[in-house]
Parts: C-alpha cells; structure tokens; sequence
C-alpha cells in the first residue's frame, strides 16, 4: 500500500506541485479568499439598526455609493493623492537607482541598506515625525519665522493633502527602490555604449533604450506604492485634516463609528474593483508609451 | 590607399595605478584588417574603447582619416562597434536594432529600408526581421551586431572579441566569413582577440600588446618567423627556450653556446650583443625532427621520450635531452609513440630554425 502511494507520489507532478504549496494555499484560503467572500457578501445586506442586518440581497448600497457626492469625492480624492505620491516617488527614487545601479562600483549593497535605514523605524513613529517638522509650530514654519522671511506659518503643510502627500511619498519611497534597482542593474551598460555607438545622444539613449529596459521595475514600482497608498488611512488621519481625508477613512468610520457593515463592505468593493482596474490601465498605458518612444 | 587612416599617437589611459594603455603609438592602413592580440588585462581591449570614445585617454591623441577625434563622443566619431556580448537591444527586433543606428543620419525611409535590406542579405539573415534577440542562436546574433554596425557604414569597424562566445566549428567558419565581408566591402577592421590562432589566419597585420605596451607589430608570418622578444615567441605558437650565452660577433652572425646542444655561429637578426647571458635561443616544436636513425642535420641529439600526447593530425612528444634541463616539446606527422623501442630517438635540429632573442 505505502509502495503505491510512492509511485502514484514519484510520477504525479501536480500532487507533488499541490503538497509544495499546501501552507500558502491554505493560508490564502483562509486569510484571502474568506475574508473576500464575507466582504463581497456583507455588501449586500441592509443594516437596518444598530445590531441588526437584514440578510436580503439587494445592489441597493452600491447605487447609495454613487449617489452620495462625498463617497464619490473621497474616492477621486484618495486616487489622486496616491498618483501624486507615485508620480513623486518615482520622480525621486529613479535617479538614485540610477546612479547606484551604473555609478556605484563597490558596496553596492551598502548604498541601498543605507538608503533604506529611515525606514528600520516604525511607520507610526516616522508620520509622527512628519508632524514635528510640518507643523505650526514645527521645524519648518518656526524656522522661516525666526529667519525673517515669513510672519505667520505656513497653513497649508499641516492637517491638509500636502501633509498627506509628502508623509505618504516618504513612507513608501523604500519600496519603489527595490523594483526600480533591481530592474536598472540587470541592463547591461553595454547597450547604453551601443546606443551611444549608434549615434544617439546621452538623452536619446535615455529614453530609447535605458528607460523602456527598466519599464518592468517602473511599472512594479507603480503597483507597489500606489495599491497600499490608496487605501490608506493611518496618514490621513493623522495628518491631513479634514482635507486630507480620503476613502478609507470612511470606509474606518462605517466599520466602526456609524456601524453600517454593508455600506463599508461596498464602498471597499468599489474601492477594490476601481484599484484593480487603474492597475491595469497604467501599467498597459506605460507599456504603450513605451512602444511608440521606441 | 592611405597608410595612415588611423593615427594613434603617444596614446596613455591609466585607471588610477594601472597603466592600461602605456604610451603607445602606431599606425592603421585604410581597408586593413587589423588585430590586436595579447593575453587579458593587456590593454587591447581599453585601446579600442579609446578608439571607439567609451574612455578617453590619459594623454596623446588619436586621428581617424586626418580628423583629430581625441575629445569626440562616441556618436560624432566614424566608428561603429561589434560588441562582445554583441548588445543586441532585447526590446527591439532584428529590424529595429539594424534600423536604430540610421534614424540620426537623415535618411529617407526608402533609403533606409534599401539599406537593411542590403546589409540583411549580406549578413545572410534575411527573413528574420520580426524575431527578438531571444530567439536567435548566438552566430545569429552575432550576425545581427555585425548589419546593425555595418549598415551606418563606418569608416572604421570595431570588433570586441566578437567570435569568443561561439563553438570552435561555428568560429572557424565566422572567421572566414568575416574576413571575405572584409574584403567585399573594403572597410577598416580593428579586431580585438587574444586568439593568437584568430589573429593570424585573418589579419593583415597584427599588434601584440602585453601590459599596455605594443610588443611586435608586424604580418602575421612575420610574427611567427621571426618574434622580436620572448613574449611574442611564447605568446605566438608554441616554442622551447633553451639558455644560451653569446661570445664574439662576426659580422650579421654572432657565436653562441646554447646549453646541450654546443656553440654555433647563428644569424644575429635582433643585434644581440655580445659576452652576454641576458639572451635565449627558441627552436619550434615542428621545426625539429624525431627519429630512430641517426641523421645527417647541423645537430642531432640522443634523447628519451618521457611521453606523448596524439592529436590527430599530429603527435606530440616530450622528450629529454642530456644537458639539457626543461624537458623539450617536438611535434611530428609522421610517428606515434609505438614506432620507438626503449623510448629512444634522435632529434635533429636545422641551424636556421634557431633564433636568439634578448632576454628583456
């Protein structure tokens, strides 16, 4: 008997590929797909009072997302913070991968554990920094004061988008240089001869041939800050005020303070499927912008 | 045809301590099929990246057809590159890489599509323009560095050890390839190798190079014949060193007393001086002869086969010699080891095929 199941075990690759991933399917299962299952169901229940729901399917909490201005708002809000820290952390993080991955000779590693040493701290703590140097009274604003060159504080970098922005890009900057690195360091430098060789200039080369190679590391850098950064809502709330609040701080509050499960299950269903949907479009858009540089 | 299309003057690249390229001077004809070859870390390879404006040098200048072209970018120089690793941009197709280096030149699209077409069919690869770097063997790709250089045609082309990456057989036959696309086409070739085999059979001329210094830069013949020091002896070929001590000159001949073999008037073609130990005499493996018999040539040595190594078209034997230390290497058509009982032989040795050469 045990002699068998060793032969069916010794010539069946996909009992030996579904042992293999057992943990992480279970795990998957349980923390993914379940929890998903509830969401999407729950977003179709009604609460009717405090504690009770009524269990009867209905879209109704869907076409409610769309007819209240704020969700709506909220949702464009949350988009366009996070496409503006995106925008900036690749901004940013592009030219120091650049120059570490064909500059840096030796230690490269050291460059990027040393750029990466901010964030060794908590993610709590380091927004509550952001707090020290953006606020009225902070290191900022008291500096330009004391210098002479403001009278009153600049308002708009506390409890406002700004705050949010800058304190988001810094948060997440670590993780868009990984993907970015990674991807600039496997081009070979000599395709950049090459494209010097062929006749092109520094910048030409750029864009020809040094920009579509890292396009993999770009795109993956894209996905990594902007899917977490929409949904969340530890900095907003912290920081941004009444202006810098996004979705996620409302789908907080249906969970918690207003108590409507089936209105946050559905306005994070929407949130989800609208994330989903931008990821596609962008990195299919930067493909296509690519292609026709080329 | 212009002898100096290519100047290279008092040129010097160093990297910090490291004399890469240590003043060296010389000349490249137009439509020459020029090699340089030395061991790595010669500085070969820095010499033409200097040529082709990836690093500039240290001091000296460098002239293409009378254009100082020292201070000149890459893009503005009239040279094109074949890689080592033939970078082949792995985002475009065959038709787009050969394309990318036409699109500055100003070119009409039907002069451009004249054009890569003519250097496909040359290279021999037409039909496949749609394919991607990945799927291409290695000749292939090879083929494909080679169109997208030539189709700018350059006054001069590069080439970065452009053969290394490929299997012996598929060498030879790029080897050949190479040097008739060189001749149709009549453009200056600098190839970079340190084949010392690749170097000969397709140069017209060839530079040795060993630590950034040219040591002989002749024909390839030349180069094996008659080797100028010790370096481009044992670095061209294979070859025994005896040690040898000069005496008295005699006019073109000097006397020299060559460890087991005697003293001998030799022809002194490197003005060796004289009363000196500073000097080794070389006599090439092939150059000498095995035999059961004793013969009749300048020299004839009783020696022992220690061991043999059969290469097919040739045996090697190893063999010692009385009086003589190293063990000396002769190569041979016509035995293999059986042909000698008790390992006993004769070598016998023409005086011409023994040349001095200055020890430094």
């Amino acid at each position: 008997m045990i002699k068998s199941w060793r032969k069916i075990y010794a010539k069946n690759d996909n009992i030996k590929a579904y042992t293999l991933l057992s943990p992480a399917l279970i795990l998957v299962i349980l923390a993914m797909v379940v929890p998903m299952v509830l969401m999407l169901s729950f977003s179709m229940f009604t609460q009717v009072s405090m504690m009770e729901i009524d269990y009867t399917f209905t879209f109704q909490r869907y076409i409610d997302f769309f007819q209240k201005n704020l969700l709506v708002t909220l949702l464009i809000k949350s988009i366009k913070i996070s496409f503006l820290v995106t925008l900036i952390t690749l901004i940013t993080a592009y030219p120091v991968c650049y120059y570490i991955a064909f500059y840096v000779k030796k230690n490269k590693m050291l460059w990027l554990v040393l750029l990466t040493l901010p964030f060794w701290t908590s993610y709590l703590l380091r927004v509550f920094s952001w707090k020290i140097i953006l606020g009225t009274k902070g290191v900022i604003n008291s500096s330009l004061i004391n210098a002479g060159i403001l009278n009153e504080p600049l308002t708009f970098l506390m409890y406002s988008e700004t705050a949010v922005v800058i304190t988001l890009t810094h948060a997440w900057a670590a993780f868009a240089l990984l993907p970015l690195y990674v991807s600039l360091d496997k081009i070979d430098f000599s395709f950049i001869e090459a494209g010097r060789d062929l006749g092109l200039s520094r910048f030409e080369v750029f864009w020809k041939i040094t920009f579509p190679l890292s396009l993999p590391g770009v795109i993956g850098a894209i996905l990594i800050i902007f899917i977490p950064t929409v949904g969340d809502y530890v900095t907003p709330a912290l920081l941004g005020g009444i202006e810098g609040r996004m979705l996620s701080n409302m789908i907080q509050a249906y969970f918690g303070k207003i108590n409507n499960i089936p209105m946050g299950a559905a306005s994070a269903t929407i949130m989800l499927t609208t994330v989903v949907l931008i990821t596609i479009i962008v990195s299919n858009v930067t493909k296509r912008l690519t292609q026709r540089l080329t | 045809m212009n002898n100096s299309f290519i100047q290279i003057n008092n040129i010097s690249k160093h990297f910090a301590d490291v004399k890469a390229v240590d003043d060296v001077s010389f000349e490249i004809k137009e439509g020459e099929f020029f090699s340089l070859l030395g061991p790595s870390g010669c500085g070969k390879t820095t010499l033409l990246r200097l040529l082709a404006g990836f690093e500039y040098p240290t001091s000296g200048n460098l002239l293409i057809d009378g254009t100082d072209i020292t201070a000149l970018p890459p893009d503005k120089r009239p040279t094109n590159m074949v890689f080592q690793n033939y970078a082949i941009f792995p985002h475009l197709n065959v038709e787009k890489n050969i394309q990318f280096g036409l699109r500055k030149l100003g070119l009409s699209n039907d002069e451009i599509d004249k054009r890569v077409k003519n250097v496909l069919s040359l290279v021999k690869l037409e039909g496949y323009e749609e394919r991607f770097s990945n799927q291409l063997s290695g000749g292939q790709r090879q083929r494909v560095a080679l169109a997208r250089a030539l189709v700018r045609q350059p006054k001069v082309l590069l080439l970065d050890e452009p053969l290394g990456a490929l299997d012996k057989k598929l060498r030879d036959e790029m080897q050949l390839e190479l040097r008739t696309l060189q001749k149709n086409i009549g453009i200056t070739f600098v190839f970079v190798t340190h084949d010392q085999q690749e170097a000969i059979s397709m140069s017209d001329r060839v530079a040795v190079m060993n630590e950034g210094k040219i040591q002989q830069l002749s024909e390839p013949n030349e180069l094996y014949k008659n080797p100028e020091n010790i370096f481009v002896s044992d670095f061209i070929g294979e070859t025994n060193f005896l040690k040898a001590e000069t005496k008295s000159r005699d006019g073109d001949f000097i006397n020299v007393s060559i460890e087991g073999l005697g003293e001998f008037k030799i022809k002194n073609n490197l003005n060796i001086v004289e009363n000196s130990s500073d000097v080794v005499c070389s006599i090439r493996p092939e150059s000498m002869m095995i035999s059961k018999v004793k013969s009749d040539w300048d020299i004839c040595l009783d020696a022992k086969i220690c061991q043999t190594s059969y290469l097919g078209e040739m045996t090697r034997f190893y063999v010692e010699a009385k009086g003589i230390e190293k063990i000396i290497t002769v190569s041979s058509q016509h035995f293999d080891n059986q042909s000698f009982e008790n390992n006993e032989c004769f070598i016998s040795i023409s005086l011409e095929d023994i040349s001095l050469l200055n020890k430094k």
